[in-house]
């Protein structure tokens, strides 16, 4: 086991070298000179010079990235060049939020697409097979960013159910002391309820739009595995055997069918990642989606290249895990390089 | 007490600090009616305006946590807004100001700490001129605007009496030491914090406050928000009523004006002219608005290369910007025009002024017709970051020139890059707005049409004769020769008319709306908000 | 396989048909027929196959047909709600969001089109290669998708358009990039079922070389499983220009866009002004909709399993 998990690492290795380097050329061909913008207003020639000098800006392009390279390995992330502070302290104190908040979409889409697909699957080719892939793909048809600012018109502005798009907690309340950085586990294990309530009000209209967006992918493979499933001949057995419907579908067809599902979820997870960026933007969320757009727009490296690696490793990561989990919970599948 | 409550606190107390606040629920009421919670579309990126590339936000934190030796009085315009007086001066953390022939002493109030309870002296102040000189950068360029250029012109006399001496008559020495940039540092414990990379402790000030001004940063968090406390043994000025500000990013428009009519934001800082103009109608807050003084949005074309080196070609275009839709599609209306005066040969100092164009699209045609130049392809460029007033500008400005034979493409340049483009002067036609601190026509001249080609010279425009008024209206105001001056200024101005360089289009508006149980809101020249004087009810 | 499955969802699509199932190149008119039998079965797949139609028709026309010039702008009709004369309404100057709305269609089918055909030609062929040869060059292949795929896609969609600078060409060269990968893991996977398949070794031995047998053999035969994925890229390609624009990093202006129509009006829903994100929004809906309910009707009439 433990050699297969170090033989599947190895293979994750040119993937984060070619993350870094890709990176880094990116970010030094964004158009943006980040010396004439931090020479301020009223920058000479000059004066935009020794900055340049002082970013080291100036170095060939080979010398940055050893440098670059040579500080990572000391797993220094670099600072940010706009607000000068720490990419890696930044990236953690954010990431938290982020990570709740995609959680939370993660786990409200869960609970919506699975029972659809099932549905979906059982009455195959019914009208409620049809609902179901319409309402589905309906969800993942808008820019995200439209059904955000939609859901905040209505229960926000219009209805006054959902608290002001203003960030984790409203400006009034304090967050609950740093232990995991999620709020809502932190205040419940505080036991300070009333911050758990706010903290939770707060991320009902965020993590719905991010549901919203990722119904699609999971009812879709709900579906499509419990076809496959039901289609299979101990299904058939089963049925034969007189086992009345209901238990067929939620022991036997469910229980198989979920193991794709589950394989799916890390890349959804990372799909969601990705969706956040514009999420986080809408509702002045303080995650790292935020900060990486703000740095890319500003041209400012260190973040965004910071935000991109920690993505990659938290990809990489995130299927390793699936994969040693699906080999743990469905022995006949190996893990392969 | 509640018993609750207490036990609340007690293991709050008990557990310290990270925990203390949310336990104490009483306090919240109370506390909401001495909090200020504002939004704006982007925050601080550095607390100490001396630093490397700290943006507009920045100033504001800067202004509110420093003092200055001297500032402005407030004034009641004829509104009934409130805004600085440029022409007075008040003391500040000096309370005495003796203006000589060629040196200006101030006495420092006694009994002023910084927020560490360090007494402030004349040594602070020497040691924070010259950091605001030796960082060099924007600095170093404000100060030099009003000829503060040396280290040896700061004299503490001693702990009490601070001398500024000039290296030369300038009239903008006294308003330039009332901007945000000599602001007055502490310099104990910035030395404490210095290192050799770094002497001047800007890694410090970037994520601390080190003044002894009105407000101190209890907590920044980039890109969301900035909390304010009082400080209670400020003397610079009469004790602000709010005891805190909690300043928040909320990059939606949408959302900014959401937060704001629920009821939910105290205020809001500048809103576009449509949400403005919009809000108002409905009557529901308070709105109120100042026109940016010294400042102008206008249409700017590079000058040294063809077809804009034409001068008949930038009068054809002069002619042919659709002022009047831009003012009401752009800015619904809410904007001072710039065009449509009696001639581009001025009569009068003000400024800015209308210049003698309009929209006349058989002028413009005759001209360009006089001009010899064919068909024009160009790009016209704007910051995105301003696409809200300059988008709109670009599409109606191109539609427009399409109808005199100039096709252009727009071309939208994120916020890094238009500094950097600007810098470059590459780029042939923008849309863009300046406006200098201080109020006066000259300055404005210096930056954007002087021979040193600063970078606000986006036109390129260098011409001896201009140069030759730009120095002479400095040269006179010194001295304060008035008649000399006046026809300087009108000659500087009619030669930037006539030669359209750049095509004034109108002074805007800085917007800000607040509940209606805020009051003291007070316009600056920095268009930051001042929180000093900001009440709530 | 757990792989491939991963992929799949990503590109928010049913998996692929097994990779066991060879698809036999049916004749043309049993295509049309069993076309014809699954949309009789399954109405939404009709529907979509009417909308995919009717767009690429406005596609084609739309120009022609507007009432308004799309880009005529007209300050004495700022922001008006729909009416007779403006059915859609106005814009902030004054122009016509019926007309804009309308000829957009051509150049938002043009970035969902030229996207895909990009990807697919890239993507597509890197694939087969990897599949068919293995070796070093699988392993090239494979490890480009890998390392796109290890970023968050939409923010390196974000590097792209904001380094190479915002144009309809960058756009779709970027959308193109991050679906590269995609493309490349269903191709590979069914090239490489096929690289020892009866009917390519026969061609093998009828002395046919390497390039031949992928384009004259492997290619038509993966082609209805890529088609799949072609429709489904092509309504995720609107979406990801319209979140660029959102961003400020979308099509130029004055050219009328929904995504950058949908990104700029929303800052007016809630001052009232509804229809400026609506219109424009609806027709990206109903396009991206159209594309992916179509990817599931192909993958009806190309899944062997379903016929029967």
């Amino acid at each position: 086991m433990l050699a297969t998990i170090g033989r599947r690492l190895l293979t994750v290795i040119p993937t984060l070298i070619g993350v870094v380097i890709v990176t880094f050329l990116l970010t030094r061909v964004l158009p943006g000179d980040p010396a004439v913008y931090f020479a301020g207003p009223a920058a000479t020639p000059q004066s935009i010079a020794d900055i340049r000098k002082g970013l080291g800006l100036d170095r060939p392009l080979p010398e940055q990235f050893a440098r670059y390279v040579n500080d990572l390995a000391h797993g220094n992330f670099g600072n940010s060049l706009s607000t000068g502070r720490p990419v890696a302290t930044e990236i953690t104190s954010r990431l938290p939020a982020s990570a709740e908040l995609t959680f939370l979409g993660l786990i409200l889409s869960l609970v919506i697409a699975v029972p659809l697909g099932i549905l979906a699957a059982v009455k195959q080719g019914s009208w409620i097979d049809h609902t179901c892939r319409v309402v589905a793909t309906a969800g993942v048809s808008l820019p995200v960013f439209f059904t955000g600012l939609l859901l905040v018109y209505i229960f926000y502005y219009q209805l006054g159910w959902a608290p002001a798009p203003i960030g984790r907690l409203d400006a009034f309340a304090t967050a609950p002391p740093n232990y995991t950085g999620f709020y809502l586990i932190d205040s419940l294990v505080t036991g300070n309820f009333e911050t758990f309530r706010a903290a939770l009000s707060q991320l009902i209209l965020p993590a719905v739009t991010l549901a919203v967006f990722s119904l699609a992918p999971i009812a879709r493979m709900t579906r499509a595995s419990m076809l496959a499933v039901l289609a299979s001949e101990f299904i058939r057995t089963a049925r034969a055997s007189g086992l009345d419907t209901r238990t067929v579908i939620i022991t036997y067809a469910f229980r198989n069918a979920m193991l794709p599902v589950v394989t799916t979820l890390g890349m959804v997870f990372s799909f969601l990642l990705g969706a956040n960026v514009l999420v986080e933007k809408v509702f002045a969320w303080p995650g790292i989606g935020s900060y990486a757009v703000e740095a890319l727009l500003q041209s400012d490296f260190a973040p965004v290249q910071g935000f991109v690696l920690t993505m990659a490793v938290m990809y990489v990561v995130l299927n390793l895990l699936i994969d040693i989990l699906y080999g743990v919970i469905d022995p006949r599948v190996r893990l392969e390089g | 007490m509640k018993r609750r409550e207490f036990l609340k606190s007690a293991t709050a107390l008990a557990a310290g600090t990270a925990i203390s606040a949310p336990a104490v629920f009483s306090a919240e009421a109370q506390s909401r009616k001495e909090t200020l919670l504002l939004v704006s579309e982007g925050g601080p990126n550095n607390l100490d305006i001396h630093g490397v590339g700290t943006n507009r936000p920045g100033y504001e934190a800067s202004w509110n946590c420093y003092d200055r030796l001297v500032t402005h009085p407030t004034k009641t315009l004829a509104d009934g807004t409130l805004s600085y007086d440029k022409d007075k001066f008040i003391p500040e953390l000096a309370e005495d100001m003796k203006i000589g022939d060629m040196s200006v002493t101030f006495k420092l109030k006694k009994g002023a700490k910084f927020q560490d309870g360090t007494p402030v002296t004349a040594k602070d102040v020497k040691w924070s001129f010259d950091r605001a000189i030796g960082v060099g950068g924007f600095p170093r360029v404000q100060m030099k605007a009003g000829s503060l250029e040396k280290p040896e012109q700061f004299v503490a006399v001693d702990d009490n009496t601070f001398r500024v001496d000039f290296l030369k008559k300038n009239r903008l020495t006294i308003p330039d030491l009332a901007t945000i940039v000599p602001g007055i540092y502490n310099m104990a414990l910035l030395k404490s914090k210095a290192t050799d990379k770094d002497p001047w402790a800007l890694e410090y000030t970037k994520s601390n406050t080190a003044g002894s001004g009105a407000y101190k940063v209890t907590s920044w968090k980039p890109g969301v928000e900035v909390v304010y406390e009082r400080n209670d043994a400020w003397i610079g000025g009469k004790l602000p009523q709010l005891k805190k500000v909690i300043w928040r990013t909320i990059p939606s428009g949408g959302n900014r004006r959401a937060l704001m009519e629920r009821g939910d934001a105290d205020m809001s800082f500048d809103l576009p002219a449509k949400d403005f103009t919009e809000m108002k109608k409905e009557n529901k807050l308070k709105l109120i608005s100042n026109t940016i003084g010294n400042g102008m949005y206008s249409l700017e074309l590079n000058v040294v290369k063809p077809p804009f080196n034409n001068e008949k070609v930038r009068q054809a275009i002069a002619y042919a910007i659709p002022y009047e839709k831009i003012i009401e599609a752009a800015m619904f209306g809410h904007a001072k025009p710039l065009f449509g005066g009696a001639s581009n040969t001025v009569t009068s100092t003000d400024w800015p002024q209308p210049t003698g164009y309009k929209y006349d699209l058989e002028k413009a045609k005759a001209l360009m017709k006089e001009s010899g130049v064919g068909p024009i392809e160009s790009v016209i460029s704007f910051d995105l970051g301003d696409a809200i007033s300059s988008e709109p500008m670009a599409v109606l400005i191109q539609e427009s020139l399409g109808k005199i034979g100039i096709k252009l493409a727009i071309n939208k340049v994120p916020g890094a890059n238009w500094r950097s483009q600007m810098a470059k002067k590459e780029m042939p036609m923008m849309v863009n707005f300046f406006s200098g601190w201080l109020d006066y026509p000259e300055y404005f001249f210096f930056w954007c049409y002087s021979g040193q080609n600063a970078i606000f010279n986006t036109p390129s425009y260098v011409n001896k004769e201009m140069d030759a008024f730009i120095d002479g209206a400095y040269a006179a105001a010194a001295i304060g020769e008035k008649e000399k001056y006046a026809t300087d200024v009108k000659g500087f101005i009619s030669k930037a008319y006539n030669d359209v360089p750049r095509i004034p289009i109108f002074q805007p508006y800085l917007n800000v709306a607040t509940q209606k149980n805020i009051s003291g809101y007070q316009y600056w020249f920095h268009r930051q908000v001042d929180y000093r004087k900001l009440v709530k009810a | 396989m757990t792989e491939t499955t991963a992929t799949e969802a990503l590109s928010i699509a049913p998996p692929p048909a097994t990779v066991a199932q060879a698809v036999v190149k049916p004749e043309n008119n049993s295509i049309f027929r069993h076309a014809r039998y699954v949309m009789s079965e399954n109405p939404v797949t009709g529907m979509a196959f009417g909308l995919f139609a009717l767009i690429a028709v406005l596609a084609l026309i739309g120009p022609y047909i507007v009432p308004h010039d799309p880009l005529a702008s007209d300050t004495a009709a700022t922001l008006a709600p729909p009416s007779l004369h403006h059915w859609f309404g106005t814009d902030q100057l004054g122009r016509d969001i019926f007309s804009r709305v309308v000829v957009a269609t051509r150049l938002d089918f043009v970035i969902a089109v030229s996207s895909v055909v990009l990807v697919f030609v890239m993507g597509g062929f890197a694939g087969i290669a990897a599949g068919f040869f293995g070796g070093w060059t699988d392993r090239l292949v494979s490890r480009l998708a890998d390392t796109i795929m290890a970023f968050p896609l939409f923010v390196l969609a974000m590097g792209i358009v904001a380094a190479l600078g915002n144009t309809v060409t960058n756009i779709v060269i970027a959308t193109a990039i991050i679906n590269f990968p995609l493309y490349v893991r269903v191709a590979r996977a069914e090239a490489n079922v096929r690289r020892e398949a009866g009917f390519v070794q026969a061609a093998r031995l009828a002395g046919n070389g390497d390039f031949r047998i992928l384009l004259a053999h492997i290619l038509p035969n993966i082609m209805p499983i890529m088609m799949v994925q072609i429709s489904l890229t092509m309504g995720y390609a609107i979406l990801n220009a319209a979140g660029l624009s959102f961003i400020g990093l979308g099509v130029k202006p004055p050219t009328p866009e929904w995504g950058i129509m949908v990104a700029e009006g929303a800052a007016n829903i809630i001052s009232g002004e509804w229809w400026i994100a609506l219109f424009p929004g609806a027709a990206l809906m109903i396009a991206v909709f159209t594309f992916n309910l179509l990817g599931d009707g192909l993958r009806d009439l190309v899944d062997p399993q379903r016929r029967t």
